[in-house]
């Protein structure tokens, strides 16, 4: 795909928003900073009606409004201030893989109220584990990932989109055109039912724009092009195939049948042209995405034996502070009136003499308390040739142990499995065991043993954890004969250098854990291993899935 | 407020509509779990419940929605003694919520402003005698989902805190959903719920059509699609009037007793609150049907609702708990 066409679908997608924001609403926009990303910040501007700029951490306050604390402690009567989404706007959520699950939850049940709010989510996940909500992606239009596009975006003329704006309500829709909708939604396995509604109505956007007064066939292939490629769980598998086997797919009989008697121009269009158009929209990497998309992490709280964390809402109560009010932070009415009291006398003049309380913004006390956070088991598993013929099976057995200890702990897991020239992750951090049970099960052996990128792949997924407030700790097994380095090929002295070079910036980065050493002879490369990690070392040369569970738990000190 | 999707224009989901209604009948049921894919109208038809919903008379002004003057908490002072129709509450709680909200607390406005110690409720007291909506019900952190079990059970919402002590009814229906693959939810709290539902995408492509078709025509101009399916809200609405007049009347036999107890006994369902919760959920589908009586039929429909996530279940265990349900239903009553 050229950035020509790139740009073209952003100016579509934009302009199809501008049309009928509260249909639409809004646009995910992945990109890091760049110049694709400031030509769409620059055209954002110029779209019509109010905008804001909103950040993850924003309060329930400034979002919904709330009580200025301060201004009424001066007026002596409640003052409410109007939050930002109080009337239909659009929104522009910045930073949004970071967007608490809370916030996300509050934004969809604004999107759902239907007043015509929009949400533009500019998204600068680094990796495929990250992202915006779903919650939130699931419920808009479009979803644009650009390559690196410096062109700028054109938008049409504010005259054009107010007649287009009119036109709307007027459009018609032809007969054929939501079974076609549906039927290809169905054939890229999406299953959610909002992804047709979108392009319908993206459809409809499209035509107003164009100044027709019926969708066409080529209003209704844009609209396909730009809501369904983000949403694809699979590949469509090719006419042929369809016919005799049919997995998951309709039945395309079934599915043509309608089309056939209606619009003849419209039954041309689904099956070939429209699969190859989006399939060639897809990302490459389809497949380990959807991989990373079914399983977000689970953001609830719950109790672990996590680092500790300084928060205002639960935990053990921590001496109260001076501080601002706001949604996050609870006042501490007693320390307030306490900070309150020896001034009272003196505060008392004026046009306050007839008050009984004279409290001022500095007096107010916070509320804080120290939690722990959750902790988070990253369990790395070789499964290169020489752990498999040693012991892959009984390494499953005791990660399957692990896990159903993690349940009863509330600990999130994550399964990481490095064989041949790179490493794979089987399980981003969930709670969900029966993932991880289904994905351990069917992990395969053999190939070499790239140690170090297992150890790679595991400090990034730790410092992501981080990110999220979790507490990452690492349960590598392993026999520690690293032969594969970082670059790929064979080389088994650059491979232990490699492996021990990063094992040691993973105890800079003061990541704790445990190493089990799988192999049938206890050597020293993997005790150098676990010298250079800072991990404690457990040999268990003849010990079966129960004694690597328990030596793991009590060397992580559960 | 924007009109809301009407209860009875939503396609398919017959067992989520069905627990819904069941709940609408007798309200003692325990509330609903639905579990299931996004975009699958879990949202949609809760919120299209408030409409659907008989009204209910409270007395002006009252938070917490009393049905009768002498009712009213002394805290609330209120003075009106008038009654009023409105739509049973329906109470969205937000995953970010914090506790205060929910329980209810030292209204900060008006200590601070005049010095006075007053309670400003909370969430629970809106939801008294309607529902109360989770939706990512398993991401919900754990204090506050502690603390709706608690008052789920007692039905009485008490506060001690900052020097207030409050006590205020909130009986509630509890109504939640979520994605199971975003974690699941802790087996004490999934005990609570009375009946549980599976959702999926349709897979049936005439449905799927379908709900798209509705949906548009919702968008586009929603009195007249509120006013086409009115008709069918209000027959749903009767039922459910009639229901709850029947309910009473529809006495459990022994025979049915005992089959309550066999399915159970056979699911190998923790503790006793299966066998009830079926009972009840059987009574109240014979009352919406309009039925005399109680009959295996109305039990082997509600099997699966009411036992599928009461079963004693291995963490690691995959089998769907729906089908070990319906199986053996259809092996206990032969």
């Amino acid at each position: 795909m050229t950035d020509g066409a790139d740009t073209a679908r952003t100016q579509r997608a934009l302009a199809a928003l501008a049309v009928d924001p509260g249909g639409l609403k809004g646009i995910t926009f992945r990109a890091r900073m760049g110049p694709a990303r400031q030509a769409l910040e620059t055209a954002l501007r110029k779209l019509p009606g109010p905008q804001h700029r909103i950040h993850p951490a924003i309060s329930d306050d400034q979002l919904f409004g709330g009580l200025n604390i301060a201004a009424s402690l001066a007026e002596g009567r409640p003052v409410r201030d109007a939050g930002l989404a109080d009337q239909p706007t659009m929104l522009t959520l910045t930073m949004a893989e970071r967007t608490p699950s809370g916030l996300a939850a509050r934004l969809a049940q604004l999107l759902d109220t239907d007043r015509g709010h929009a949400l533009i989510l500019l998204d600068e996940a680094a990796s495929a584990e990250e992202g915006a909500p779903q919650a939130l992606l699931d419920r808009l239009a479009f979803h644009i990932e650009p390559k690196e596009a410096a062109t700028p975006v054109r938008l049409p003329a504010a005259a054009d989109l107010d007649v287009a704006r009119k036109r709307l309500p007027r459009v018609q829709i032809p007969d054929g055109a939501l079974p076609m909708l549906v039927t290809l939604a169905a054939r890229f396995g999406i299953h959610s039912l909002r992804a047709p509604s979108l392009a319908l109505r993206t459809a409809r956007a499209l035509a107003a724009l164009d100044a027709e007064m019926t969708v066409t066939d080529a209003q209704l292939q844009e609209a396909a092009e730009l809501v369904y490629p983000s949403r694809a769980t699979m590949m469509p598998t090719e006419a042929e195939d369809e016919d005799e086997t049919p997995p998951e797919t309709p039945e395309p009989d079934q599915a043509n049948a309608p089309d056939t008697d209606r619009d003849q121009s419209l039954t041309d269009l689904p099956d070939d042209i429209l699969v190859s158009a989006i399939a060639a929209l897809l990302p490459p990497d389809i497949l380990d995405r959807l991989a990373a998309k079914s399983t977000r992490p689970a953001n609830a709280a719950g109790s672990g034996a996590g680092d500790r964390r300084r928060g205002n809402r639960r935990g053990r109560p921590l001496p109260s502070r001076p501080g601002h009010p706001s949604a996050q932070a609870r006042i501490d009415p007693i320390a307030t009136l306490r900070a309150a009291a020896p001034w009272q006398t003196l505060r008392r003049t004026g046009r306050n003499a007839d008050r009984a309380l004279v409290i001022l913004p500095s007096d107010i006390r916070i509320k804080r308390f120290e939690d722990r956070s959750d902790r988070l088991l990253i369990f790395t598993v070789d499964a290169s040739g020489s752990a498999a013929v040693a012991r892959l099976a009984e390494a499953k057995g005791a990660v399957e142990l692990m896990l159903a200890q993690a349940y009863a702990r509330r600990d999130q897991v994550a399964l990481l499995a490095f064989r041949g020239t790179g490493t794979d992750t089987l399980l981003p951090p969930t709670r969900s065991l029966v993932q991880a049970k289904r994905r351990l099960a069917s992990l395969p052996g053999g190939g070499g043993t790239p140690l170090a990128s297992g150890l790679m792949a595991a400090g990034d997924l730790a410092q992501l954890a981080r990110g999220r407030g979790l507490t990452p700790m690492l349960v590598l097994l392993t026999d520690g004969r690293a032969n594969i380095p970082l670059t790929g090929d064979p080389d088994r002295a650059t491979a232990n250098d490699d492996a021990t070079r990063i094992a040691a910036s993973l105890r800079a980065q003061g990541i704790s854990g445990v190493l089990v050493d799988t192999s049938n002879r206890p050597t020293d490369t993997a005790r150098t291993i676990a010298v250079a990690l800072g991990a404690r070392y457990l040999a268990l040369p003849r010990a079966d899935a129960h004694g690597i569970s328990t030596a793991v738990t009590s060397a992580l000190g559960a | 407020m924007s009109l809301a999707f009407p209860f009875s224009a939503i396609v398919g989901q017959d067992t989520m509509k069905q627990a819904l209604i069941l709940t609408a009948i007798d309200p003692g049921l325990g509330g609903v779990l639905v579990f299931g894919d996004r975009g699958t109208g879990k949202s949609t038809a809760v919120r299209a419940l408030a409409t659907l919903l008989p009204p209910i008379t409270q007395v002006k002004g009252c938070p917490v929605n009393s049905e009768r003057p002498e009712e009213c908490p002394d805290w609330a002072t209120v003075s009106d003694t008038d009654l009023v129709e409105r739509p049973t509450p329906v109470v969205d709680l937000p995953l970010g919520v914090t506790e205060d909200r929910v329980t209810g607390a030292l209204d900060i406005e008006r200590a601070l402003t005049k010095g006075e110690k007053a309670f400003e409720p909370g969430l629970l007291a809106r939801a008294n005698r309607g529902y109360l909506y989770i939706d990512e019900v398993n991401l919900l952190e754990d204090h506050i989902v502690d603390l709706l079990l608690d008052v789920a059970q007692s039905g009485i919402n008490a506060v001690e805190r900052e020097g207030l002590s409050i006590r205020h009814p909130a009986r509630f229906v509890l109504v939640g959903s979520g994605n199971p693959e975003e974690g699941e939810l802790r087996p004490q709290l999934l005990d609570r719920f009375g009946l549980s539902v599976e959702v999926r995408s349709p897979t049936d492509i005439d449905e799927r059509i379908e709900v798209v078709r509705r949906r548009d025509a919702f968008d586009m101009d929603r009195e007249a699609f509120t006013a086409k399916w009115q008709l069918e809200d209000a027959k749903i609405r009767d039922s459910i009037l009639a229901g709850r007049a029947l309910l009473r009347k529809l006495e459990a036999t022994d025979a049915i007793l005992r089959d309550c107890a066999a399915l159970a006994v056979a699911l190998g369902a923790d503790g006793l609150r299966g066998e009830l919760t079926l009972l009840r959920a059987a009574r109240a589908l014979a009352a919406f049907e309009g039925d005399a009586a109680i009959t295996r039929d109305h039990l082997a429909a509600v099997a699966p609702l009411a036992l599928s996530h009461r079963l004693r279940r291995d963490p690691l265990d995959e089998a769907g708990s729906t089908t070990r349900v319906t199986r053996t239903v259809a092996e206990t009553f032969g």
